[in-house]
């Protein structure tokens, strides 16, 4: 005890000046990071009121018929959003049709049948492919993707559908260029892989190992664990996860812009150029005034809108990562 | 652990089931051949893409890419000197604005706000804006900043970046801040120290490394953007101004508008601003990695 406070006597006498925290610094404190916090409702907040305001006059000339109709007329200022919208859903859905059991099976590479000395070099491989930049990923999917996939797809596929009923519509391609919806869905279905199987990873890394190896325990093959005891465990959150990707799919630019062929034409081929949303914006909104500019900003409140529901819901279903 | 229980009986054990335990077998194989095809097919992709950008942009690195400006239409040789430079300066001034905006917002998160209704809503707004389309973003601050003030500006640009960064630093932030113990906190609150001196001293020390590493994200993420850019700063093929007003030329635009121009130098020049960019923003997360390992080792 006495040599205690000795110490203390001291360190008092070598810094005889104790700094004291000035109230006002610890409220300044409190309070600078209450109005930050405040500024990420802002920030949501004022992407809402652009958007409407900006689209308001769009909205107000169209009506409902903005959303139905399929008419992008510049010049004649008739403007319908049908086209995008339907390539926007069409991209995103073709993106998880090939993305999801990809990201899935690699989750569960990485979660049950990968020896541990490899994990972390697999996980930070699958996770790079997010940090690709997505112009990157347009240039990969037009100058590479592309032309493999119009001379080794595209042609044959063609030929062999040629006349065939429904088939001989969604798979034939009349330009074989390589560019148009399914090579959009494919490169998005990339770029969404590392969100999707990360977090399935995390959620599969969660269930108590008391589970799997009771499962292992009675005679189940991998296959029966994955199927009957991992996936039910992590269910909900996986369909979170697929959402989350969903959302990225969605609003995804560059890349869809460099690869989709920009066209405003309903097509039931998968071969066919189209747009989306995002891609549609980012070409024409540079060169846009008007009641165009104002088309363009309703079409970003609609992809606003959609997004951020799905995003919700996907925010809704992840049971956060809990911290110890 | 699971090499050894995934050995397991259907090769080893007797077989009086027949049929059924073949198909058993079946499936697991199929599984296990699929899972690794696809891990292999992720890994393949991303090799893919980083040989196309060695393979294309490698020819096209001189030391006048450095040096020169951005040519223009039908002229020969050239540099993207000034996209460089100009990316580096909107990533920054991105990252400039939003690492105490984040940081703080993440404190909030973590230290005064915790489960209230409010920290609640921000947390999942926050989550929300993570994941937002990024064109969007740039719509926003072309109303908000580049109509007002009559012209793109470099301004704008940084500010449409930071508003992409703000998000990763908050959740970065507030999940690095949970991992604190809360015993520590009280020791320092028990020596009677403020909540502003427990957070600064204590919290912020504690979390450091995944603090910094959550910056590190965030300049990697924002450092290839490009649709944000393209309504906000633009582009431009000469030196900016330095009040960073007019058009800032930036390197992900510049690749996006010379990767799709007729001109055989642009094209060069984009695949050679391509490796650069793609390379950098890698480095960027190994690094980020890397600081969190050690951090974690030690």
């Amino acid at each position: 005890m006495a040599v205690l406070s000795d110490e203390i006597i001291v360190s008092n006498n070598m810094q005889p000046v104790r700094r004291r925290t000035s109230p006002v610094f610890d409220q300044g404190f409190r309070w600078a990071s209450y109005g930050s916090a405040l500024i990420v409702l802002a920030v949501l907040a004022g992407i809402i009121g652009t958007m409407i305001y900006g689209g308001w006059p769009a909205f107000q000339e169209f009506g409902f018929g903005f959303v139905t109709s399929s008419i992008w007329n510049v010049g004649g200022e008739q403007f319908g959003a049908w086209v995008a919208i339907a390539g926007t859903l069409t991209s995103a859905l073709i993106a998880l049709v090939i993305g999801v059991p990809i990201s899935i099976g690699i989750a569960i590479f990485l979660t049950q049948l990968c020896p541990s000395w490899l994990r972390r070099p697999v996980s930070t491989v699958i996770e790079l492919l997010a940090a690709v930049p997505s112009i990157i990923y347009g240039m990969w999917g037009l100058f590479v993707f592309a032309p493999l996939f119009a001379n080794y797809v595209q042609v044959p596929l063609t030929n062999i559908v040629e006349g065939m009923p429904i088939l001989g519509t969604i798979l034939y391609a009349r330009v074989p260029s390589g560019v148009g919806m399914l090579t959009a869905g494919i490169i998005l279905a990339i770029m969404i892989i590392p969100f999707i199987a990360s977090i399935t990873r995390d959620m599969l890394d969660q269930i108590p190992s008391i589970l799997r190896e009771s499962a292992y325990g009675i005679g189940c093959t991998t296959w029966e664990v994955v199927r009957h005891v991992l996936l039910p465990q992590a269910g909900v959150s996986i369909i979170g996860a697929v959402m989350l990707g969903l959302g990225r799919a969605l609003g995804e630019t560059m890349a869809v812009t460099f690869v989709i062929g920009n066209a405003n034409r309903l097509s039931l081929s998968l071969f066919d150029p189209s747009s989306t949303i995002a891609s549609r914006i980012a070409n024409e909104f540079n060169e846009a005034s008007g009641l165009h500019m104002s088309a363009l900003l309703a079409l970003g409140c609609i992809l606003f809108v959609v997004t951020f529901i799905v995003l919700a819901l996907a925010r809704l279903l992840i049971a956060r990562v809990k911290t110890p | 652990m699971d090499t050894v229980i995934d050995n397991h009986a259907p090769t080893a054990a007797p077989a009086p089931w027949g049929r059924v335990r073949r198909s058993r077998y079946l499936a697991d194989r199929v599984l296990k051949i699929a899972c690794t095809l696809f891990t292999l097919l992720g890994a393949f992709v991303l090799g893919w893409i980083l040989l196309m950008l060695l393979y294309e942009g490698i020819g096209g690195l001189s030391p006048a890419v450095f040096t020169e400006t951005t040519p223009g239409p039908g002229t020969q040789g050239g540099g993207i000197a000034n996209a460089i430079v100009g990316s580096l300066v909107l990533t920054t001034l991105g990252i400039v604005v939003a690492t105490p905006i984040g940081v703080l917002a993440g404190t909030y998160l973590a230290e005064y706000g915790k489960g209230s209704v409010l920290a609640t809503v921000i947390r999942f707004v926050n989550d929300i804006l993570l994941a937002a389309p990024s064109i969007l973003i740039g719509l926003f601050v072309y109303i908000l900043m580049v109509q007002p003030m009559g012209g793109y500006s470099g301004w704008a640009g940084g500010v449409a970046l930071a508003i992409i960064a703000i998000p990763v630093i908050v959740r970065s932030t507030e999940d690095m801040l949970r991992l604190v113990p809360g015993s520590l906190r009280e020791a320092g609150a028990a020596l009677g120290a403020p909540m502003s001196k427990v957070i600064v001293k204590i919290s912020w020390k504690a979390a450091r490394a995944g603090m910094v590493t959550g910056v590190i994200l965030a300049t990697a993420r924002i450092a290839g953007e490009t649709a944000p850019l393209l309504f906000t700063a633009l582009n431009n093929t000469f030196w900016f101004s330095p009040t960073l007003m007019g058009g800032v030329s930036n390197l992900p635009v510049t690749i996006y508008q010379f990767a799709l121009a007729p001109y055989e130098n642009w094209r060069e020049l984009a695949w050679a601003g391509a490796l650069i960019i793609t390379m950098s923003i890698l480095a960027l997360s190994v690094v980020a990695r890397l600081i969190l390992r050690k951090d974690r080792v030690r």
